[in-house]
């Protein structure tokens, strides 16, 4: 046990200092001294922040409670539209079209009004509390549903994974007005910083870092508390703890939900970075990379979630740059390799003997007994 | 105006009855001169004059005329049929064919049309392969009439219905009639009549026809002036609005079971490694797409080495797809999925990374872009079933076929000793390893057999599908779907839920658009697995969840 309280408080360490950092090397070194940080990579690794956050979430369900969804690149993905919302309504009258209320693809459109479901979005703390909360809702609906009728296991996996393949086809269409496929992007400022600023990358890259440590302190604290314990409890013997008299249903539903809040929060920081957000982020096989992650780092351990997700991402960026070939053959050795010989992941086989904890993969499912004795 | 069609009418009538198809070839000759000289209403006349002779001598020079080919050449003004051959126009006679020599550009001028000959043009060529020796020909210049109606073609109609022997031929030549009378005869009468034999049709282009009637102008007055034809048209309308509806549900049916047999075909394999064996494999869609490639290369050697047999290349590509995907399948339960057993999380990871190295290894050997797949004969091409419903052979194939493949499946598991031993591993693994069972061999041999059937599907899916690496992603959604929805572990339900999957989506599709139907579709399995997490056909008994 001796390893986990420090492991968490290097990270929240290292998450600020690399806030503080980070910015500081960017815009007070010159460009000149060898310790100066490009905008690029500020971005970058602001980038590689947000993808870590959407890992954790992951981790806090699939880690902590068994549940794997394969569908969290949704909750990502409208996170991302609710910010990409807002910085649309931001542009004003500075699109192609000038038009002072409509997006630039709504007037190609020829639409004369905003969409209902547009109202709002000008103002920034609506945006905000849109972000984690239309996420949320959406996954408070699945949840209910698929928690109460004891939807697990691989059916959870395949219906999340429909979940998100359903939204991506329905982003997709024009008449939804989000921009049919090429998403929401040409975004000129937040709050009336210029997002192509370096000031702006840096601070947004500060509050992706303060974001994530902030995260990972809620995180800490869920699965420290005595819900934590059941929520592992409901992970290694769920029928055991429901016959308990735990109403599982409720502890899954609210680690869901909490879980897609952060998924949304991460696509919220994202969009303003990359600077557009389409419906390829609802893609199932962006899903499912996610997960990897947190495969890769060690799930159950979430500073883990953080290492994969940054690895990862890193290895990704520097083969496609360079092997772009390599780069499928990498990923998939890589889920094919971990599962078999890493089943605890980076830090879970780091800390192998000082953990006591089983290994999760050991307990998590029994074998499958489902099958017809009789198929036909 | 009705008086001047008419008269038109009878005089081409009586220049058909008395001169039709015997036409000298003097005259032809001398029509087809006129046809190069002087304005557009000289040419116009020797048009209609060639269609009156129903000689279809004088569909060369008509269709050549139509494409621009016809020409006159300034020495003689002789009009000839021209093909351009390198810096010279080689000449023939527009009837007989005979050489005439090669003339250059200057020496010749093009016969100029305009768009109002252009549609005499066609009109005369419609009437003249009436009368046709080949039926098919018959029947599509009468489809054309139909939608054309050219003016003075009622003399030749009725004279190819007096000679038509074919049935089907006959009755769209009366629906052409009707058409052409409804739209120019003078007497109420004859109109009513017209509308009656028009009610039979099952045609966009009738109904059109028939609504136009009934359209009124910015005064309200009615397109049709006489009330009882309008009566008449009204009753019509709705007697071929209801034949369409009909053929369109017809149509509907069709595809959906079309689709159905597509996604029965995809997920039968996987009904097998997930409904049988609990295996969760995402790489299934890849054992799709290298059937499809299997089927690529057995027609590429075919068509270096055997083209003559190219039209049993399909036949060949079966069995090699099967052995191939099959092949592979093993390997992949030999190399990874044998060890995760009983975790179906893990299997689920290491098999879509197995399926990221499938397609890029096939992305590396055959390049990103789609490969092309030909049909052999006798899959290509079409029935036409009236009400524009057309039945293609490829598509009639795929249902038969993954019925085929289905039954087969169903016959093994019960009458084979495989199958008798795959169902005792499935039921009690270690009762079955004490009876002698070797239980790490029956996994591997079932999980090549549900992998070789997803090859098998591959070879279908080329015939209908891109074949790209990305191919087998397309289907793995869809597939998982239909297993989950029809019941996991139970082949009927994968038949089940394969074909009512398929119908639903496209009897949804008229109405709500292809893809908002397909979202439709998947939030309804959604919702519907909460209610019956264990599909249709769920198991009965202890089948605790894990």
């Amino acid at each position: 046990m001796h390893l986990r309280l420090p492991a968490a408080w290097v990270t929240v360490g290292l998450l600020l200092a690399a806030a503080i950092a980070v910015p500081l090397l960017n815009l007070a070194v010159p460009a000149s001294s060898a310790l100066h940080v490009p905008t690029w990579v500020v971005s970058l690794v602001g980038k590689y922040l947000c993808y870590a956050m959407l890992a954790l979430s992951i981790d806090l369900i699939w880690g902590y409670c068994g549940i794997l969804s394969l569908g969290h690149g949704a909750f990502f993905a409208l996170g991302g539209y609710a910010m990409g919302m807002h910085l649309m309504r931001q542009i004003g009258s500075r699109g192609v079209y000038g038009h002072p209320d409509l997006p630039d693809f709504m007037v190609f459109l020829n639409w004369k009004e905003l969409p209902w479901y547009w109202h709002g979005f000008d103002n920034f703390t609506f945006a905000l509390a849109m972000v984690a909360i239309v996420p949320g809702l959406l996954a408070f609906v699945f949840g209910w549903f698929a928690f109460r009728s004891r939807v697990t296991g691989v059916y959870l996996s395949i219906i999340s994974q429909a979940l998100t393949f359903a939204l991506m086809l329905a982003f997709f269409r024009n008449d939804m007005g989000f921009g049919g496929n090429n998403g929401l992007t040409d975004f000129k400022d937040i709050l009336g910083y210029g997002l192509q600023d370096d000031s702006t990358r840096a601070a947004l890259f500060a509050v992706s870092a303060l974001a994530l440590a902030a995260v990972y302190g809620l995180c800490r604290w869920i699965v420290g508390s005595r819900l934590g314990q059941v929520l592992v409890a409901i992970r290694d013997a769920e029928s055991r703890v429901r016959f308990l008299g735990y109403r599982v249903e409720f502890y899954k539903l609210f680690v869901f939900v909490v879980s897609a809040g952060i998924a949304g929060i991460a696509g919220a920081l994202y969009v303003p970075q990359v600077g557009i957000i389409n419906p390829s982020e609802f893609a199932p096989a962006a899903s499912i990379e996610a997960v990897i992650w947190v495969a890769v780092g060690g799930r159950g351990t979430l500073h883990g979630a953080i290492l994969g997700a940054i690895l990862v991402n890193y290895a990704k960026t520097f083969l496609t740059g360079s092997l772009p070939e390599i780069w499928l053959f990498a990923l998939g050795a890589l889920f094919v390799a971990v599962t078999l010989f890493m089943p605890r992941g980076i830090v879970g086989s780091l800390s192998r003997g000082a953990d006591r904890r089983p290994s999760p993969s050991a307990t998590v499912e029994a074998p499958a007994s489902t099958a017809d004795p009789a198929a036909p | 105006m009705f008086v001047c069609r008419a008269i038109v009418a009878l005089l081409l009538a009586a220049s058909v009855l008395t001169g039709a198809a015997h036409a000298e070839p003097a005259d032809l000759d001398a029509l087809v001169q006129d046809l190069g000289a002087g304005g557009f209403a000289q040419k116009q006349k020797a048009i209609d004059g060639l269609a009156a002779t129903g000689d279809p001598a004088a569909v060369r020079s008509l269709e050549a005329m139509l494409d621009g080919k016809l020409y006159r050449r300034l020495s003689d003004g002789r009009v000839a049929i021209g093909a351009p051959s390198g810096q010279v126009i080689r000449l023939s006679d527009p009837l007989t064919g005979a050489d005439l020599g090669d003339a250059a550009p200057a020496d010749v001028d093009r016969v100029t049309i305009n768009n109002r000959l252009r549609a005499g043009l066609r009109a005369a060529l419609g009437g003249l392969t009436l009368l046709s020796p080949e039926p098919s020909v018959r029947r599509s210049a009468a489809d054309a009439i139909l939608k054309a109606r050219p003016e003075g073609i009622e003399p030749l109609l009725r004279q190819a219905l007096t000679r038509e022997s074919d049935d089907s031929v006959r009755a769209a030549m009366e629906q052409a009639l009707a058409a052409v009378q409804l739209s120019s005869a003078p007497e109420p009468e004859i109109r009513i009549a017209a509308l009656r034999t028009l009610s039979q049709a099952a045609n966009q282009d009738v109904r059109a026809l028939v609504a136009g009637l009934l359209v009124q102008d910015a005064n309200g007055v009615p397109a049709e002036p006489d009330a009882d034809v309008r009566a008449a048209a009204e009753t019509t309308l709705a007697a071929i609005e209801r034949r369409l509806a009909m053929w369109g549900i017809l149509g509907n049916l069709f595809h959906g079971l079309s689709l159905g047999s597509v996604l029965l075909l995809a997920a039968v394999g996987l009904a097998i490694t997930f409904g049988v064996m609990g295996v969760i494999n995402m790489a299934h869609g890849e054992m799709v797409m290298l059937g499809a490639y299997t089927t690529f290369i057995v027609q590429e050697w075919f068509r270096a080495h055997a083209p003559g047999a190219f039209d049993y290349s399909i036949l060949v590509a079966v069995p090699m797809a099967f052995v191939v995907a099959g092949a592979v399948g093993i390997a992949i339960e030999q190399s990874v999925i044998r060890f995760l057993y009983g975790r179906p999380l893990e299997t689920l990871l290491a098999t879509w990374g197995i399926s990221l190295i499938l397609q890029q290894a096939v992305r590396s050997a055959f390049g990103p872009t789609n490969r092309e797949v030909g049909a052999p004969s006798w899959m290509s091409g079409a029935i036409e079933v009236a009400g524009g419903l057309t039945l293609t052979y490829n598509r009639l194939w795929i249902i038969v076929f993954s019925l085929v493949v289905l039954a087969l499946l169903m016959l093994l598991n019960r009458a084979t000793d495989f199958g008798l031993t795959m169902r005792a591993v499935v039921q009690n693994r270690r009762m079955a390893a004490s009876m002698g069972i070797r239980t790490g061999r029956i996994d591997a041999l079932t999980f090549g057999l549900g992998s070789g059937i997803a090859g098998i599907a591959g070879v279908a899916l080329s015939q209908i599908d891109n074949v790209s690496p990305n191919l087998g992603q397309a289907y793995i959604i869809d597939s998982f779907m239909v297993v989950v929805f029809g019941g996991v572990g139970n082949l009927w339900g994968t038949l089940v839920g394969a074909m009512s999957l398929g119908l639903i989506n496209k009897f949804l599709e008229p109405v709500a658009g292809a893809v908002l139907g397909k979202i439709l579709v998947l939030v309804g399995i959604i919702l519907f697995i909460q209610k019956r997490p264990r599909g249709l056909f769920a198991l009965k008994g202890r089948a605790v969840e894990a």
